[in-house]
């Protein structure tokens, strides 16, 4: 038996000084590595989304030799690439009263008072240069006639202060940090490797210097050194197995490094997002998101009478509708944030007046109806703001959503939990940083809509170059091990380990059979209501459907080609002990905040914060194969924020 | 879609799939799935068929696919002969089965072109239009040397026409459709996007000749005006960014021509 872990150190390294000067102060003070003696330090970068990408861009342009990897087949897959509607950043172009302190408070507001306060300070000050950065590369953000940049409010802000390239800004910022990073590859300044596999983090002497990848065509396990490594991987969201994610998200590479002592934090953060088009049938494998943008102009209703749920909306007379995010919400309406319009959506629906299709004994949805609008603007107007995303709807439903209402349910969408991470987005691991979605650091528990494509950006672009340049300057130059250290040879050797274990069960069951299953456990008992019943039962389920997993699965392929099932399977093993982890700090946490709602924690349907027990975040320690991993805490400090009580009505 | 009777539509389908190992010739195989919903996407009707595949202990069909979303152009299958398949403006992953009818033969192959080869199955290599983009389809600019966003006015008409190209997925579906296994829509999109923009304007010549350049060295033919690609680009991209293309290629060398170096020309206009 091993011996158990030594404990978690978890310092969040916040730099003294006014909340508004840290940035500044702290920039001051890192170290620096001469432009001659960068090219001598070896920088991985895992994953390409925004974060990734970006950072792998940045570091090259500074002149460190840079490796980047991806699973999908180029760069400019990344799932960032599906964000519709925007970014936000605190230019204040539109003149009403917008600033960074403004943006600073909505977003911590926004994340229930669970973020590191002088992370999301920082995060709001460096949005405005994200924008600069974007327009340079020639990204087509949508403009006013006078040429310069339009914005319009998004996702429960009371400013303009979205920027957007139509439905497309994701994809638009996303081939702008992939040029970036393509120039680089072209130049030779960044080794890129599509369809690979992040599968081990090697540590040397306690730091992170290097990784074991799985070449996704050929089947070769290799592992690569390096003087630092920068994950920037992703969310979680696919634990539930439907999603708003692609396919291909995993926890995989996080959680590696998780049981290679990364601490994992407020994995129970998960966001739901309230406007998707509702779940059609057994088979699905993936959830579509329709932008947030359309609650601009879209009223959410569903009939006030159960008796009238089958019926055609045009058949239900306006005074029997019940518009009840306008009825709950005065001050915000239908814009109210995401958590809480996705609890109301589900609480209609649970009292049984849900519309559309019957899915396993359920209706599922709530219209979100455009007549208003179109009466009020013309369907052309209508058109020209949200042609794409009508047309995306018929095509999945086939319906027309100009001449009746969409149908609407919330879906996983986001995850704000994530490795650990200090001020400087290091995690517990010297050498080990961990940027965009993969980190935990900026959003709380309930992520505001537009902020992620910004936090992606702020942290590939304006934060890791420095912070991960003052991690270098530790270092000395040409010390990073050799691949024939013998704690490169043992992570080869478990994954390789893994991979024949996994093509060698040969049972019954297909990896896809364990992730449905999985996904609804989790969304049931983990999703967006949560009671501790419920979370002890799911801890028990997961716990036995990984037992069934470890010997009834069957994986078919072999590990010498592009073999899509032994991918799965690994990701979903990976997924169902993440499963038990998540539902652990759900049931942990007694209390509810943002996306994590505890039924025992309410008051009359509103999240019940305990800041005296809870304001801090919960982080978890890997104990070992079929252990429960170990919680500790990083309590907040606030120095400049007092917590309210977040009221939308 | 449901019926009267609140039973959801099913289809039985006969499938053709082509069957292929890395460098050795591939073969279709024929496969039948009795019970697809309507209201499934074509890639969920694949999940179906590799399920049923894994149950009778058989390799599943390799694919790629990622978002499923129709954004990050991941998916690429040749569906009855035609790339994404017969509804236009929608790639494999929003193309849904309702578009087919009960009891019809549906053959699914890769994308077709010298310069994707096959990797497994229905998942081909596109690096070819990776090494396009990393020799010139970018602005160069590096990160924190960016003047304030709005100190370069862009005519909303620039933007918008801008935007209109930069939709383009990279999904090689003009190329699979394409006889000659030209890439000029993908490249002309990436050029129109660029070179009409205030800020691509400094890298205007250098960026178009260096672009068609690996462009012919990745092994894409020539243009001969069939126009299969823009039937059949998801993202509806159209035949004008090859003209636009063209005469900044033609710009461009008559610049190198005329210039006294006889390399490419440096500046802009």
């Amino acid at each position: 038996m091993k011996e158990a872990p030594a404990p978690m150190k978890l310092d969040p390294k916040t730099p003294a000084g006014p909340l508004a000067d840290k940035w500044n102060l702290h920039k001051a003070k890192l170290r620096l590595v001469s432009p001659a003696n960068r090219r001598k330090y070896h920088v991985i970068v895992v994953g390409s989304g925004l974060a990734g990408s970006a950072a792998a861009a940045s570091f090259a342009e500074m002149g460190y030799e840079v490796s980047c990897f991806c699973y999908q087949d180029s760069p400019r897959r990344a799932h960032s690439i599906a964000a519709q509607g925007g970014i936000n950043a605190a230019k204040n172009y539109q003149n009403d009263g917008d600033s960074v302190r403004r943006l600073f408070q909505d977003t911590i507001k926004g994340g229930d008072y669970r973020a590191r306060e002088a992370n999301v300070y920082r995060l709001a000050q460096v949005s405005v240069n994200i924008i600069d950065q974007c327009v340079a590369q020639g990204v087509p953000f949508a403009r006013e006639y006078g040429g310069l940049l339009a914005n319009r409010s998004f996702g429960g802000a009371q400013v303009s202060r979205t920027f957007y390239a139509r439905g497309q800004t994701g994809q638009q910022l996303l081939i702008g940090a992939y040029s970036a990073l393509s120039r680089q590859i072209g130049l030779g300044a960044v080794k890129m490797y599509t369809r690979h596999e992040m599968l081990d983090l090697v540590l040397v002497d306690g730091k992170a210097k290097g990784i074991v990848t799985r070449d996704l065509v050929t089947g070769a396990v290799e592992s690569w050194s390096s003087d630092v490594v920068v994950v920037c991987t992703g969310g979680y969201g696919n634990v539930f197995y439907l999603s708003t994610n692609a396919q291909g998200c995993n926890v995989t590479a996080t959680f590696r490094a998780h049981r290679r002592g990364a601490g994992f934090a407020n994995p129970c953060y998960t966001q739901i997002h309230p406007t998707c088009i509702p779940v059609h049938g057994v088979d699905q494998a993936k959830l579509t998101l329709m932008s947030e943008s359309l609650r601009n102009d879209g009223r959410v209703w569903v009939p006030l009478h159960a008796a009238d749920c089958a019926k055609p909306a045009a058949e239900i007379p306006e005074e029997a509708r019940d518009y009840f995010l306008e009825r709950k919400y005065p001050s915000y309406g239908n814009l109210a944030p995401r958590d809480i319009a996705s609890r109301a959506a589900k609480e209609v629906c649970d009292e049984g007046r849900g519309v559309g299709q019957v899915v396993d004994g359920k209706r599922l949805g709530v219209y979100l109806d455009f007549s208003a609008a179109i009466q009020r603007l013309g369907e052309s107007e209508v058109r020209a703001r949200y042609g794409n995303l009508f047309d995306m709807y018929q095509n999945i439903t086939g319906e027309n959503a100009y001449h009746q209402p969409m149908r609407i349910f919330p879906a996983v969408h986001y995850t704000m939990g994530g490795l650990w991470v200090d001020y400087n987005l290091q995690s517990n691991i010297p050498g080990l940083f961990v940027g965009g979605e993969a980190n935990f650091s900026d959003h709380g528990a309930n992520r505001l809509g537009a902020s992620a494509l910004m936090q992606g950006l702020a942290d590939g672009y304006f934060v890791l170059p420095y912070t991960v340049t003052d991690f270098l300057a530790g270092e000395k130059s040409g010390s990073r091990p050799s691949k024939d250290a013998p704690e490169f040879q043992a992570a080869v050797k478990d994954v390789n380990d893994r991979v024949a274990r996994l093509l060698s069960v040969n049972g019954t069951k297909s990896p896809r059979y364990y992730h449905k299953a999985l996904g609804k456990i989790t969304w049931e008992q983990c999703g967006m209501a949560r009671d501790k019943a419920g979370l002890e039962g799911a801890i028990r389920d997961l716990q036995a459907l990984r037992d069934d997993f470890w010997q009834n699965v069957k994986v078919v392929g072999t590990g010498d080609a592009l073999a899509p099932e032994l991918e799965r399977a690994g990701r979903v093993a990976d997924f169902l002990d993440f499963g038990i982890m998540m539902c652990l700090d759900a049931l942990t946490r007694e209390e509810s905040c943002g996306g994590h709602f505890r039924t025992e924690h309410q008051d009359g349907g509103e999240a019940l914060r305990d800041d005296a027990q809870y304001a801090h975040s919960a982080v978890w320690q890997w104990q070992g194969e079929r252990q429960l991993p170990s919680r500790h805490v990083e309590p907040f400090v606030y120095e400049e924020t007092s917590l309210s009580t977040r009221s939308y009505k | 879609m449901v019926q009267d009777n609140g039973k959801e539509i099913t289809l039985a389908l006969k499938l053709r799939v082509w069957r292929q190992r890395r460098g050795q010739p591939g073969a279709f195989e024929e496969h039948s799935l009795a019970a697809v919903p309507t209201s499934a996407s074509f890639l969920e009707m694949m999940d179906m068929l590799n399920e049923q595949l894994i149950k009778a202990g058989k390799d599943t069909f390799a694919f790629d696919h990622d978002c499923r979303e129709g954004i990050c152009g991941m998916c690429s299958m040749t569906i009855n002969g035609m790339p994404h398949g017969p509804i236009p403006g929608v790639t494999t992953c929003q193309l849904h089965m309702r578009n087919f009818r009960n009891g019809e033969t549906i053959t699914v192959e890769p994308w077709r072109a010298r310069a994707f080869p096959v990797l497994k199955d229905l998942a081909v290599d596109r690096s070819g239009f990776d090494k396009v983009i990393q020799s010139g389809g970018f602005i160069t600019v590096r990160t924190g040397s960016a003047p304030e966003a709005n100190s370069i006015p862009v005519p909303k008409v620039i933007a918008d026409e801008a935007m209109d190209a930069a939709e383009c997925i990279g999904c090689g579906a003009c190329v699979a459709s394409c006889k000659n296994g030209s890439a000029m829509l993908f490249v002309g999109a990436k050029i129109n996007h660029l070179n009409i923009l205030p800020q691509g304007q400094a890298e205007r010549d250098r960026r178009t000749l260096s672009m068609v350049k690996t462009m012919d060295e990745a092994g894409f033919g020539n243009c001969t005006n069939y126009g299969e690609c823009q039937a059949h680009c998801p993202k509806s991209i159209s035949l004008d960014v090859i003209a636009k293309l063209n005469r900044d290629y033609l710009r461009a060398r008559v610049k190198e021509f005329f210039s006294s170096t006889g390399k490419p020309s440096k500046g802009g206009d």
